[in-house]
């Protein structure tokens, strides 16, 4: 596409990156403090838009993870016996540093990530600030949260978090956590550590005491380490559903509480009265949203037969307008896949959807030729037999496929495996209402798409995993109850 | 008093809201503690796990679709189908577990009692775990409790009937279907148990009872992908970490073993561990926002 002749063209408007400040390399943060792994192993992590070595940071061993459990115990006894009210204020602390530093943080998270800085700007770093002020208020009121009186913590939690919304997930599994009285050992992704390392900084700002977050950087050997170290209490994951299912082994026979919210391959579903603009709004939201890096994802469109052909030809429409480059960019909607890895993964589901017969369409844009990029693609003549209508796909591809009435359309997106989220567009209420209840989803968005809110119960149903992150709910995954 | 022979009967499964043999065709003797034989039950086999987890999912939507008055309605029926039977059951669970003819009788006070007292959380759990989330936005966000779906309940072993209901009622109470393995020493009661709720309107295939050895019946129904979740309160500990395992591969709801005192307020820990949260954003527009009073 040539742009230098269109008046209306975007003139570049990167955010500046000279707000953050990277150091070249990052040890462990254990016990208040950083410090080196006991190896010699070191990782790097890349810009993936750029594929720029941004930091070198530590591969922590089991006897790193040992140390840092260790510390969090350590910690456990005064944190716990804190009174809520105290604790509370550090939370309410955190929440204010983030504000204070978001800016920074969204640029962080962007080089580090890859997705757009109008995501980390206005989704990521919000949601984390507000996750944080909301469970801070819940740590002094945990005896009228419905869980009887004076509900315990369990202890030490072993966090491990995907490389999707770092810092979000952070807080996910940080604020609950530490509002209910539990210390914890958090790894972060293998490729996107910083932000991670970043808010052990802002625990140091905020004056939390000594091992109450303890940050392990790694790969999965990490995670490994931290989920099937005996002095854990308790396990929260974010991640692959394949991954889910080895630590619900390797935790099977002990004390240890576990959540999981894994994959999926969410169904938006909409009826042939829907509003088509905002439908297409929806659609597009619900995949390409963090380059469909979501496992909340509406991977599966399903449209009624009757508006198909009107729906697919605004949807392409609508997808050839979609800005794809420079994250940083403050008009970009579409950023860069985070690893090579990724990548790969995404590209081969795709061929794979192609070989298996389905017909496959990507926005026309043009591919940096440096760093992690993927074109929006759309899947059509897709069956539930196909792999990329079974699949997690976890990139910005979509399957689109076909029903005639609401009971094709429930059984059609409850045929998976996967039970995590679904979306239905229709303007009739009762239908909302009818096909809701049927949907074996955790999370369903009627008229809307990828809303989240710390208030707001989020998790999954069958292989999506279990457990509930958010709400008055999410305190029962770090509750002795 | 007389010398007339009395009607043995011949204890069968309940699957599907039918009595059938074991098609295996295998029995095995059940005696009271002490060693004496009191019957021959069916020895239920894989099939017979299969076949129950085929009748429980088949019921499923009906019973989770039905509204939780009715559910109430239901489970209070089987509390009063089981005060009926109330003699029958205090011998039953005498033999069974060793108890005096009063020790077993507060046993089944206290398990019909519970029925009453599950009849009455159908309809008021969804208040208690749900509710409307207060989200920062123009949305109505309201979380409400789903049934997992297909249990696997491996009923204690010692408590062959007040422990049986214990483990039961929570299950069905919040829109479950359940396979229910009995006592593998103490089967009777439960397989009684089939007879009434057949007779209190409750569908066939919502509870489906077996008999035979725990071991063999629980691994198949913990790596059976059309189950959903599963109750390990019958599995000691070596048998319910391989069974944890099993049930990892298609990440079921895994309630592990505990000392439960029976006879305590069973507090709701039984029913949430088989419900799901399901929350639903509802756009609500933007009325008012040009600053009318109305």
């Amino acid at each position: 596409m040539t742009t230098t002749t269109n008046p209306f063209a975007y003139a570049p408007a990167p955010e500046s990156r000279a707000i953050v400040d990277i150091a070249p390399s990052y040890g462990l943060f254990i016990d208040g403090e950083f410090t080196e792994s006991s190896g010699q192993d070191r990782n790097k992590t890349v810009s993936p838009a750029t594929e720029e070595v941004l930091a070198e940071y530590a591969q922590a061993n089991a006897e790193d993870v040992d140390r840092a459990v260790k510390a969090a115990r350590k910690a456990f006894e005064k944190w716990s016996a804190l009174p809520g009210s105290e604790r509370a204020k550090y939370l309410f602390r955190i929440a204010r540093i983030i504000q204070e530093r978001s800016r920074e943080l969204a640029v962080l998270e962007t080089l580090d990530n890859g997705k757009p800085i109008k995501e980390t700007r206005d989704a990521d770093l919000p949601l984390v600030a507000a996750h944080f002020f909301y469970y801070a208020g819940w740590a002094d009121k945990l005896d009228h949260a419905g869980y009887g009186p004076n509900p315990r913590p369990l202890g030490v939690a072993g966090q491990v978090i995907p490389w999707n919304f770092p810092l979000l997930m952070l807080a996910w599994k940080i604020a609950p956590a530490l509002a209910t009285g539990n210390t914890v050992v958090l790894k972060p992704a293998e490729t996107t550590p910083l932000s991670a390392l970043f808010f052990a900084d802002i625990c140091r700002q905020a004056g939390l005491p000594r091992g109450v977050v303890n940050i392990v950087t790694g790969d999965g050997r990490t995670g490994q380490a931290l989920v099937s170290h005996p002095g854990i209490n308790k396990v929260a994951f974010t991640g692959s559903t394949a991954v889910g299912k080895a630590i619900a082994r390797e935790i099977a026979g002990t004390d240890k509480k576990v959540t999981l919210e894994l994959g999926g391959k969410g169904a938006n579903i909409v009826f042939d009265d829907a509003p088509i603009d905002q439908a297409v709004e929806g659609i597009v939201n619900g995949i390409f949203f963090n380059q469909g890096q979501v496992c909340c994802a509406g991977s599966r469109l399903l449209v009624q037969e009757s508006i198909q052909e009107e729906l697919l030809d605004a949807l392409k429409r609508r997808l050839s307008t979609l800005r794809l480059g420079d994250p940083l960019d403050k008009n970009t909607d579409i950023g860069a896949i985070n690893s090579a890895e990724q990548l790969a993964r995404i590209t081969a589901l795709a061929e794979t959807g192609e070989a298996e017969g389905a017909e496959r369409w990507s926005a026309p844009c043009e591919l940096p030729s440096a760093g992690y990029w993927f074109a929006p693609t759309l899947f059509t003549n897709v069956t539930q037999a196909h792999t990329v209508a079974r699949d997690e796909i976890f990139g910005p591809v979509l399957s689109v496929l076909t029903f005639r009435t609401p009971d094709e359309a429930v059984a059609k997106a409850n045929n998976s495996q996967y039970g995590l989220s679904a979306g239905i567009w229709t303007e009739k209420g009762s239908r909302i209402l009818a096909v809701a209840s049927k949907l074996r989803a955790g999370v369903v968005w009627a008229n809307t798409f990828n809303k989240f809110d710390p208030t707001s119960p989020f998790g999954g149903y069958k292989e999506s995993g279990f457990g509930r992150e958010g709400g008055r709910h999410g305190l029962e995954a770090y509750l002795d109850v | 008093m007389s010398d007339r022979l009395s009607v043995f009967k011949t204890y069968k499964l309940y699957v599907g809201g039918k009595f059938p043999r074991s098609e295996s065709g295998r029995v095995y003797e059940v005696t009271d503690p002490k060693g004496k034989w009191l019957a021959n039950a069916p020895l239920s086999s894989r099939k017979d796990a299969r076949d129950a987890v085929v009748a429980a999912r088949k019921a499923f939507g009906g019973w989770s679709g039905a509204t939780a008055y009715n559910r109430g309605q239901i489970l209070y029926r089987v509390a009063e189908m089981l005060e009926g039977r109330r003699e029958q059951f205090v011998r039953e669970v005498a033999d069974a577990e060793g108890l005096s003819k009063s020790k077993a009788a507060a046993q089944v006070d206290a398990a019909i009692d519970r029925w009453v007292w599950y009849a009455g959380w159908t309809d008021k759990i969804a208040q208690l775990v749900g509710g409307a989330n207060p989200v920062a936005g123009p949305f109505f966000n309201l979380s409400t409790p789903e049934p997992t779906g297909v249990v696997t309940v491996l009923a204690p072993q010692d408590s062959s009937f007040l422990g049986l209901m214990s483990v039961i009622a929570p299950v069905i109470a919040t829109g479950n279907t359940a396979v229910v393995v009995a006592s593998e020493r103490a089967p009777l009661p439960a397989l009684s148990l089939g007879e009434v709720l057949a007779t209190s309107d409750l569908p066939g295939g919502v509870v489906n009872v077996l008999s035979g050895r725990t071991a063999e019946l629980a691994a198949p129904l913990a790596a059976h992908q059309d189950v959903n979740a599963i109750d390990l309160a019958g599995a000691d500990a070596a048998l319910a970490k391989e069974l944890e395992i099993a049930a990892a591969d298609n990440l079921k709801r895994v309630l592990r073993p505990a000392a439960v005192d029976y006879t305590a307020d069973p507090g709701t820990r039984r029913m949430t561990a088989f419900l799901e949260t399901k929350t639903v954003w509802h756009p609500t527009g933007a009325l008012g926002a040009a600053g009318s009073s109305y």
